[in-house]
């Protein structure tokens, strides 16, 4: 087999949101496989469905119908219980506005994942302040996120999306918080650290300078995926999906 | 996550010290006023708690609390002599009499008139003399407070601090001379008016004329006698009113309950206490749920399950509660270890503890459920929304 294994594997997949006056089709049938080892980017306009779709992905929205495998386990089939263990084992998360907490210091922030598996919490710091070495952040483990600037708390955010060693890392908007160059350096940081051939990362951004970045890139449009494009010329695809967006 | 929770509550610092002081203050007020309550409300009884030694108090049947006095014939005190099972009686006057002071006014005096022989139902305190002196002639033991203040006499100089009745100063009771023979400390009452202790037979002559003057019998069962049995034997062959000390502090303190505004106004107060506390403490839990509302989600998306969400909650509810409702009951304590020597009433037994313990616990309980109830409803999707 020359197909590497699916990390995720969405066939038509729609979510309806009910707010009582209207109802909004945020996805209309969405198929989508990503693999293992592969750093995927999801984009469109605002409102088309990205985070819809990442939050059915991740395991944080039930789906109304359609099949959304990860790790050939479909969120669906699973008691709620099972649910919260398959997420607290497998998916690592990257917020665009970080969601630190804001009283915990870097390196227990970083440790949070562990601790709700069940990891000990001294052993769990003494991971996440080694992990913290990794993103370049060893200096600030007692650091709380408000002495720590945007970029660094990022990077706190990443360091703890990958400390309990997930095979699926999602991030929303990861970088659109940050300035240009902050913002290739957190991009940078996930392609080199995240990125493994057991895990999958999948990224949602409409942020055209991190593109390059992505081994794959999906458009979404209107709850549809326009196109899944493989990232190898990168200029020329950036001129197209900034056409686009 | 224990850790997680405490630090999330202790690391907000302004909202931790609201949540704490709101709860210190509900914990206060909940045990503060109780105890003023219940030390004013033992000053109903405090006559019978000072007369002490007798099991048994025999009055008219009419009589709903020690100073509401109905007099008895004398030879009532025979008959319960007469009763099997009495070890002694004594007969005990106690009335309200205007005594002339030095300087021609008058001043009405709690006077209590204890049998000649024996001197039962005397004060818990000498402070000057002995009891024994009563029998002197014309003799009078006051209270020191009513001595240095209704009774005190005119300052030496003008403008200067009225004297104190003291030992061989004398007064007239209804138009009979009295001298002081000593002077004592009582407990305090309700009543503001000096006492003046003397010896029954004398009590008969100060008192105004009437046909009946015996205010109580004062019984002591034998030993080894079934009080509650005697206290019957009693009522039956005499058809007065019979209680044991305890049930006769228990009659007085329900007349004050049911007859006047204190307990309304007591309660008014701790209610209040609780309102407020609950409020400002409850609220700001609340809002320190709802500011936090985001991590909790973030919480959730990573696997934390609403068990021990709820957990983390209750954790903090039980921190911010044990440590206001400490430091409420601290602040009792040493407030009424400040007012010990003042004219305040204050008694702090162990059943105030439970008492606001409990209106502790409601209150955080209550914070703590509905944060609970919006933890629990809240969808980790949040986690991504803007
Ligand atoms: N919780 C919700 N309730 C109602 N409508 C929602 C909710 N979340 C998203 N939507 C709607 O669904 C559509 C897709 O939203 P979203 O997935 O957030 O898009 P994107 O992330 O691409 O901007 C939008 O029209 C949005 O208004
Ligand atoms: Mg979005």
């Amino acid at each position: 087999m020359t197909t590497p294994e699916l990390a995720v594997k969405c066939r038509q997949l729609v979510k309806t949101y009910d707010t009582g006056d209207q109802k909004i089709t945020a996805l209309q049938g969405i198929d989508l496989d990503i693999h293992m080892g592969e750093l995927m980017m999801l984009v469109g306009p605002s409102g088309c469905g990205k985070t819809t779709l990442i939050s059915i992905i991740a395991g944080i929205l039930d789906q109304d119908s359609g099949q959304c495998d990860v790790f050939g386990v479909d969120w669906l089939h699973l008691s709620s219980k099972d649910k919260l263990l398959f997420r607290a084992q497998n998916i690592g998360f990257v917020f665009q506005a970080y969601n630190l907490l804001p009283t915990l210091t870097a390196a227990e922030n970083v440790a949070v994942p562990l601790i709700i598996n069940g990891v000990k919490r001294q052993l769990a710091v003494r991971k996440a302040a080694e992990l913290l070495e990794k993103v370049g952040l060893g200096k600030r483990a007692e650091s709380l996120p408000s002495q720590l600037s945007g970029g660094q708390q990022q990077r706190v955010a990443i360091a703890r999306s990958l400390v309990h060693n997930p095979r699926l890392i999602v991030c929303d908007e990861p970088t659109s918080a940050l300035d240009h160059q902050t913002g290739i350096h957190v991009i940078e940081l996930l392609k080199s650290v995240a990125v493994t051939s057991d895990r999958a990362l999948i990224i949602v951004t409409h942020d055209a300078r991190i593109f390059d970045y992505a081994d794959r890139i999906a458009k979404m449009d209107d709850g549809h995926i326009d196109s899944v494009a493989v990232v190898t010329q990168h200029s020329q695809f950036n001129k197209e999906v900034e056409d686009v967006t | 996550m224990n850790y997680i929770a405490l630090k999330m509550l202790m690391g907000d610092r302004g909202k931790y010290l609201g949540i704490v002081m709101g709860l210190t203050f509900a914990s206060l007020i909940m045990t503060q006023q109780p105890a003023i309550f219940v030390g004013l409300m033992a000053r109903s009884f405090s006559f019978i708690s000072d007369v002490g030694l007798p099991d048994i108090w025999v009055m008219d049947p009419k009589v709903q609390f020690v100073d509401d006095i109905k007099p008895l014939q004398d030879t009532e005190l025979y008959r319960v002599r007469g009763v099997e099972g009495v070890d002694w009686a004594m007969p005990l006057y106690k009335g309200m009499i205007k005594a002339r002071l030095y300087d021609g006014t008058f001043q009405t005096c709690n006077v209590t008139g204890l049998d000649d022989t024996t001197l039962i139902g005397g004060p818990p305190v000498m402070l000057k003399g002995k009891l024994e002196d009563l029998r002197r002639s014309d003799g009078v033991i006051v209270d020191i407070d009513g001595a240095r203040d209704k009774l005190a006499k005119k300052p030496a100089t003008s403008g200067g601090k009225p004297v104190p009745l003291d030992i061989g100063d004398t007064l007239e009771l209804n138009d009979r001379r009295a001298v002081v023979v000593g002077i004592a400390k009582n407990t305090r009452t309700f009543q503001s008016q000096p006492i003046i202790y003397t010896t029954y037979s004398r009590a008969m002559l100060y008192a105004p004329r009437e046909r009946k003057l015996l205010s109580f019998v004062l019984v002591k069962a034998k030993p080894g006698e079934d009080i509650a049995r005697l206290v019957q034997r009693i009522r039956d062959s005499t058809g007065l009113a019979a209680y044991t000390q305890d049930e006769f502090k228990t009659l007085t303190v329900n007349y004050f309950l049911k007859n006047t505004g204190i307990p309304i106004n007591f309660g008014i107060s701790v209610l209040l206490g609780f309102i407020v506390g609950a409020a400002i403490a409850g609220q700001t839990f609340y809002n320190f749920t709802l500011e936090n509302l985001r991590q909790f989600g973030v919480l959730k998306a990573m696997g934390t399950s609403n068990w021990v969400l709820l957990r983390m909650i209750l954790l903090q509810a039980v921190l911010v509660g044990s440590i206001g409702y400490g430091m409420g009951v601290g602040l009792t304590a040493l407030f009424g270890y400040a007012m010990r020597n003042t004219i305040l009433a204050f008694k702090f037994p162990w059943q105030l503890l439970v008492f606001s313990a409990t209106g502790v616990t409601l209150i955080v309980a209550f914070a703590a459920l509905i944060s609970i109830r919006k933890v629990i409803k809240l969808e980790p999707a949040v986690v991504f929304k803007g």
